[in-house]
C-alpha cells in the first residue's frame, strides 16, 4: 500500500510540475509585464525597463522556454519563486496567503462534503418524497447560482441579520477587525468574519455532494447485500446506515478529489467578494498587474493543493473499499 | 467438502418427518399486488391468493417460470417487498400472522426464526465487511449479549459446517476474496447461524455452475440436518426439486396450480401445465433419442389478465368451461393426502387416465437426420491458443501473468453434424468460439473454415467467408439492438453484404417465416416480443445470408423452461432443413445431450474428453466428464433418490497459474483413488487427448475410469 502511495504521489508530483511548466509558459505569452511601466509620468527610459524585467527573469529578449527553465531551476535549487511586481517574493506572497485562504477552504470542503452527504443520504432514502424534491430543487438553485451573487445575497440576509439583532454579530469586510486585543475578542471576531463566507463555500460544496451522494445511494439501495442484511434481522434504517451508506461513500472519495479543484477556483470570486487577502486576490492582481511570476506561483498552489486532495482521495478510497487495497 | 470419501448417498440423506399437528408455515389467500402506473390496468397482480403449509422440518420446492410469483410470495414470507408492494391475506407463522406486522417486530424474527438465501451470492455480501464481521452481526443482533469471542467462535463453527477450508483465517477475508460457490456457501452459514425453524432459498444455484451447484445442493441438505429446518426451495430447476423436495408445488401466473408429493408431481401430474413442463425438460439421462415436447404460448401478462384458466391459451387440452371461470386448487379424487391438489377442472380425467398426458402433449416425431458422413469438415480448429496478458500499473504497464484462457485446443465440425462444446463458467469455451468468428490469425494454431485457413485471407475474401459463419448469442434481450424494429435486425446481415433492396424485404418475410415468426410483425420493435420469440428473431437474422454453419453461444440458456424446447426443436428442424452444421456451446448437459451429434468437454482451456456425444454420454472416461455429469440434477425423483454423486471439490483453478502435470490433478476424484506411483505421474505429466476405447480423453488412466462412479 505504501509502495502504491509513493507511486501515486510521484506520479502527481510531475503532473504539478507539467501543469505549473505550462502556466508559466502560457503566462509568459498572454501577459505583458512590459505594460506597468509604459505610459508612466515622467517616462520611465527604455533601458531601465529592460533592466527591471530582466532581474524579474522576463526579459522578453531570452526565449519564453529559456525563461521558464531559469524560472523552475530557481525554485528547485533555491527554493526561490521569483519576485513579484510589487517587489515581494513571491513564496512569501503565497504563503502568507494561503493560510487566509486555507482557513475558509478547509472548513467550506470538510463541512460541506459532510453535510452534503447527509443530505444525499436522506434525500436517497426518501425518494420522490416532498423532503426529497425540496432537497433537490434548493441543490439545483444553489448550484445555478454564480459564487459571487451568492456571497452578495448572503451579505445582504447577514445585514439584515445583523439590523435585526442590533449588534455587529457576523462581519463581512476582510479576514479580521484590525486592532483588538485579547485573545478570546481576537477568536470572536475571527469566527464573526470567517461565518459568511464560509457558509457560502458550504452550500455549493453540500449541493453538488448531495446530488452525486444521492446517486450513488440509490444505486446501492437497491443492491442485493441490503436486503441481505435486513434477512439477517437488521431493520431497515439500520441496514441503510451500516451498509448502504458505508458502500455509497466509496466513490465519493473521488468525487473529494474532482470537487476540491471546484472549490479552489469557487472560492477566488468569494475571497473578492467578501475582501479576503487571500491567494484568489493574489492570482486576480498578478493577472491584472501582468505579473507572470505571480500568476505562476498561484497556479503552482493549485496544482499542489490538489495533488493533496487527490492522494488523500486515494487514502480514503483504499480505506473504505477492500477490494482495492493491495 | 472436507470429508475424503466424496460420494454420498442422496437417499440415505432423507428424513422423513412428521408432518401432523400445527404447521409452521401457513400462508392463507395471499396475494400481492404492484402497481404499474405504465401497464394497461394499472396494476400487476403478483400473486393472486395462494394458499400453502410448510411443516417442521419439511421440504417445500415451489416451482415456476419467471414472473410466476414463486420468489415474490416467498419475499412476503420474509416481510421484504419493496413498499409499494399491496400484501393482502395472511401468513401465519407458528400461528403468529406476520402480514401488518412492523419492521420492528419482523425484523426480529428475520434471521432467527425464518432465514433466507439469495440467488446472486455475488452481490449478496457487502464488499466492505469481512466475512466473520458479516456473520457475527446476525448473531449479535439476535443475542445482544453474545460476547465477541463466542461470536467468533460461533463464526468459525458455521464455516466449517458448510465447508470452507482454515475458517479461522477466512473469517478476516472480504467476499471478493472468495469464489461464487464460497460465498453461496457463506450466504447458507449466515441464514443457518441463529439455528432458525425455517429456511427460505430463492434460487441458490442458479447462478452456479453444476459442479458447484452440486456441492452448495449437499451443503444445504447438510444444514437442514444440522438445525432441523424447514426449507422452501424456489427454483425453475425440475431437477433440483426432484432430488431435494417432499413436497412440490407449482406456480403459475401468480396462483398455485398444482401441489403434491414429488412423486406424485412428478409421475402424475394433474394439471397440465405441470404435464406440460415435465415434458418440455430433456432430461440428461435419456435426451437424445426422442424430440421435445413444446409448451407453446407464453405466460400470460399479470396486470391484465382474462376471465378463465390463465394457462387455457397455451393448453391444449382446453375445453370450452376452461374459458369462463378461473378453477380453484382443489383436491385431486382418490389422492391419500389432503395437500395434492390441482387447479383444473379436467384433473379428474388426467388422474384417472381417461385424458393421458401423452394425448395432451403428444411427442412430435422423431425426425430421420441424414448426415453426409466423411465430408471435408465445415470448422477445423487445430491446436488454437488465445493468451491473454495480465497487467499492472498505469503508467508503466509491466505484465504480471497470462491467462490461459485457451491453451491449445483442437476439434473438427463435420458438415450437418452438430458439435457440442460444455464446461464450466472460464473454462474457455465462449474464448474458442470468438476467436474462431474473428475470422483472423490466431496467437498460435490455425482455424479452417470449409477449408480455408482463415489467417491467409484478404479482407474481401473474409467478407465473404462471413457469409457462411453466422451466430447466435445467449441472451436476446441484450444482443438485439431495441431501436431496430424487426425487419432492421433481420435485414442488417444483408446491408453489410450489399443484398439489393428489394431481395432484403422478400427475404425477411421469409426468414420469420422459417423461425416460426408472423412476418406481419416485421415492423414491431423488440420488446414487443418475449424471449423466445426474441431469440428466435436472433435465428432469422443469423440465417439470412444462408450460411452453412451456425455458432450457437448458449442459445437456450437464458429462455425459460416451457420455451425451451420450443427453440430447440426449431432449431433441429432448421439443421434439417437448411442442412446447418452447429458448433453448439453450452453449460447444460441436457440440452448438449440432446441436440450434439459430437462433444467436446473444456477444462480450463483446454479440451479432456471429445468424441461420439452418445458414446460419451454412455460411458465417459475422463474423470471431469464424469463429474460433470453426475452433477446434472435429473428431473425425477426415483432416479435422483438412487443416484451416487461424484462431489468435486472446490472450485475452478485460477487460468492464470502454470501447470506441470494435469490441471484437474488438484480436484480429481480419480486421482484420490490412485496409488502414490501413479499420483506422481498425474503431477509430473501433462496428459493429452488419446483415443481412450471409441472416444479420446486426456487423462493417463482412463483404464481405470471405472473405480469412480456415479
Amino acid at each position: 500500500m505504501l509502495a502504491y502511495l509513493v507511486r501515486r504521489i510521484i506520479n502527481y508530483l510531475i503532473l504539478t510540475i507539467i501543469a505549473t511548466l505550462l502556466a508559466y509558459i502560457l503566462a509568459s505569452y498572454t501577459l505583458n509585464p512590459e505594460a506597468r511601466y509604459l505610459g508612466r509620468n515622467p517616462p520611465l527610459n527604455q533601458n531601465s525597463i529592460h533592466n527591471i524585467l530582466a532581474g524579474l527573469g522576463q526579459d522578453p529578449s531570452v526565449p519564453v522556454i529559456q525563461r521558464a527553465l531559469t524560472w523552475f531551476g530557481n525554485i528547485i535549487f533555491h527554493g526561490d519563486f521569483g519576485m513579484m511586481y510589487n517587489n515581494q517574493p513571491v513564496l512569501h506572497s503565497i504563503i502568507v496567503r494561503s493560510g487566509i485562504s486555507l482557513q475558509l477552504l478547509i472548513v467550506g470542503t470538510i463541512l460541506g462534503a459532510f453535510l452534503g452527504v447527509v443530505l444525499g443520504v436522506w434525500g436517497a432514502v426518501r425518494q420522490y418524497r416532498a423532503s426529497d424534491q425540496i432537497v433537490t430543487a434548493l441543490s439545483f438553485l444553489v448550484l445555478a447560482t454564480p459564487a459571487f451573487v451568492l456571497g452578495v445575497l448572503l451579505m445582504i440576509t447577514a445585514t439584515r441579520f445583523n439590523a435585526a439583532v442590533g449588534h455587529q454579530v457576523i462581519s463581512f469586510t476582510g479576514q479580521y477587525t484590525p486592532g483588538l486585543s485579547g485573545t478570546g475578542r481576537i477568536l470572536a471576531d475571527r469566527v464573526s468574519h470567517l461565518v459568511l463566507p464560509s457558509i457560502a463555500l458550504i452550500m455549493t460544496g453540500a449541493a453538488s455532494y448531495s446530488r452525486y451522494q444521492r446517486s450513488v445511494m440509490l444505486d446501492v439501495l437497491a443492491s442485493d447485500f441490503i436486503r441481505t442484511a435486513r434477512s439477517k434481522g437488521r431493520r431497515r434504517g439500520s441496514a441503510m446506515i451500516r451498509h448502504g451508506v458505508r458502500v455509497a461513500l466509496i466513490p465519493m472519495s473521488t468525487f473529494f478529489a474532482y470537487n476540491f479543484g471546484l472549490l479552489v477556483t469557487g472560492s477566488t470570486f468569494l475571497e473578492t467578494v467578501f475582501s479576503w487577502h487571500g491567494m484568489g486576490e493574489l492570482a486576480l492582481t498578478s493577472i491584472t498587474n501582468h505579473d507572470i511570476n505571480g500568476v505562476s506561483g498561484s497556479i503552482c498552489y493549485v496544482a499542489v493543493l490538489i495533488l493533496i486532495a487527490s492522494t488523500l482521495s486515494e487514502v480514503l478510497y483504499a480505506a473504505l473499499d477492500p477490494r482495492v487495497r493491495v | 467438502m472436507t470429508e475424503l470419501d466424496t460420494t454420498t448417498e442422496q437417499g440415505a440423506r432423507r428424513v422423513t418427518r412428521n408432518t401432523s399437528g400445527v404447521p409452521l408455515l401457513q400462508v392463507d389467500n395471499l396475494s400481492v399486488d404492484f402497481p404499474a402506473p405504465h401497464q394497461p390496468g394499472g396494476v400487476v397482480h403478483a400473486v393472486r391468493g395462494i394458499s400453502y403449509q410448510v411443516h417442521e422440518g419439511e421440504f417445500l420446492g415451489i416451482v415456476g417460470e419467471s414472473g410466476s410469483g414463486k420468489s415474490v410470495s416467498s419475499m412476503g414470507v420474509i416481510g421484504l417487498l419493496p413498499s409499494s408492494a399491496r400484501v393482502r391475506g395472511s401468513i401465519k407463522f407458528r400461528g403468529e400472522e406476520l402480514v401488518g406486522k412492523s419492521d420492528a417486530s419482523m425484523s426480529s424474527l428475520r434471521g432467527r426464526e425464518i432465514a433466507m438465501i439469495f440467488q446472486d451470492p455475488l452481490s449478496a455480501l457487502t464488499p466492505v465487511y469481512n466475512i466473520g464481521w458479516q456473520l457475527t452481526e446476525g448473531l449479535k443482533l439476535h443475542d445482544r449479549g453474545l460476547t465477541d469471542r463466542a461470536a467468533q467462535a460461533r463464526a468459525v463453527e458455521l464455516l466449517r459446517i458448510v465447508g470452507i477450508p482454515s475458517p479461522e483465517r477466512r473469517l478476516l477475508s472480504f467476499p471478493h476474496e472468495f469464489s461464487g460457490g464460497m460465498r453461496q456457501r457463506v450466504m447458507i452459514a449466515i441464514a443457518i447461524a441463529n439455528d432458525p425453524n425455517l429456511i427460505i432459498a430463492d434460487e441458490p444455484t442458479t447462478a452456479l455452475d453444476v459442479t458447484i451447484q452440486a456441492q452448495i445442493l449437499e451443503v444445504l441438505q447438510k444444514a437442514r440436518e444440522i438445525t432441523g429446518a424447514a426449507v422452501v426451495l424456489i427454483t425453475h430447476d425440475l431437477g433440483v426439486v426432484a432430488g431435494n423436495a417432499d413436497r412440490v408445488a407449482v406456480m403459475y401466473a401468480g396462483k398455485l396450480v398444482e401441489t403434491g408429493g414429488v412423486d406424485d408431481i412428478f409421475y402424475h401430474p394433474a394439471m397440465p401445465y405441470t404435464a406440460g413442463l415435465l415434458r418440455s425438460v430433456p432430461n440428461m439421462q435419456t435426451a437424445g433419442n426422442q424430440r421435445l415436447v413444446p409448451l407453446e404460448g407464453n405466460p400470460p401478462s399479470l396486470s391484465n389478465l382474462p376471465p378463465g384458466c390463465p394457462f387455457e391459451p397455451r393448453c391444449p387440452a382446453a375445453i370450452d368451461a376452461c374459458r369462463t371461470a378461473e378453477p380453484e386448487l382443489l383436491p385431486v379424487a382418490g389422492a391419500d393426502t389432503a395437500d395434492r391438489a390441482a387447479a383444473c377442472i379436467r384433473s379428474d380425467e388426467i388422474v384417472s387416465g381417461r385424458l393421458p398426458v401423452s394425448e395432451i402433449f403428444p411427442r412430435p416425431e422423431a425426425q430421420e437426420i441424414k448426415r453426409s458422413r466423411g465430408a471435408e469438415p465445415v470448422i477445423k480448429v487445430h491446436d488454437l491458443v488465445k493468451h491473454f496478458p495480465l497487467t499492472k500499473g498505469a503508467v508503466f504497464r509491466r505484465r504480471v501473468g497470462t491467462v490461459k484462457a485457451v491453451d491449445g485446443v483442437s476439434f473438427e465440425l463435420a458438415p450437418g453434424e452438430v458439435l457440442g462444446l460444455v464446461g464450466e463458467s472460464g473454462c474457455g469455451k465462449s474464448t474458442t468460439v470468438m476467436e474462431i468468428l474473428e475470422l483472423a490469425k490466431p496467437q498460435s494454431g490455425a482455424v479452417e473454415i470449409n477449408g480455408v485457413d482463415v489467417s491467409e485471407l484478404s479482407n474481401k475474401d473474409r467478407l465473404a467467408l462471413r457469409k457462411e459463419i453466422q451466430v447466435v448469442f445467449q441472451d436476446p434481450m441484450a444482443a438485439i439492438d431495441p431501436r431496430f424494429t424487426v425487419r432492421d435486425i433481420v435485414a442488417e446481415p444483408m446491408r453489410v453484404h450489399n443484398v439489393p433492396e428489394r431481395q432484403q424485404s422478400h427475404k425477411v418475410a421469409e426468414m420469420l417465416e422459417l423461425v416460426g415468426l408472423d412476418p406481419a410483425t416485421a415492423s414491431r420493435y423488440p420488446h414487443e416480443f418475449s424471449g423466445g420469440q426474441r431469440q428466435r428473431i436472433e435465428i432469422a437474422r443469423a440465417l439470412t445470408t444462408d450460411p452453412k454453419i451456425l455458432v450457437l453461444d448458449e442459445p437456450v440458456s437464458a429462455l425459460d423452461v416451457s420455451i425451451q424446447a420450443g427453440v430447440i426443436n426449431l432449431l433441429e428442424d432448421l439443421r434439417e432443413r437448411l442442412s446447418l452444421s452447429y458448433l453448439f456451446v453450452a453449460h447444460d448437459l441436457a440440452v448438449v445431450r440432446q441436440v450434439a451429434d459430437k462433444l467436446a468437454v473444456m477444462y480450463l482451456g483446454r479440451i479432456v474428453e471429445y468424441g461420439e456425444a452418445a458414446k460419451i454420454f454412455a460411458e465417459p472416461k475422463h474423470p471431469y466428464t464424469k463429474a460433470l455429469m453426475s452433477a446434472v440434477p435429473i428431473p425425477d425423483p426415483e432416479v435422483e433418490r438412487n443416484r451416487r454423486r461424484i462431489l468435486l471439490e472446490g472450485d475452478l483453478p485460477s487460468p492464470v497459474e502454470d501447470f506441470v502435470g494435469c490441471r484437474f490433478a488438484g480436484r480429481c476424484p480419480l486421482y484420490l483413488q490412485l496409488g502414490e506411483e501413479q499420483q506422481k505421474r498425474c503431477h509430473a505429466e501433462d496428459p493429452q487427448l488419446h483415443d481412450a476405447g471409441g472416444t479420446s480423453a486426456a487423462c493417463h488412466y482412463t483404464d481405470q475410469h471405472r473405480l469412480i462412479s456415479g
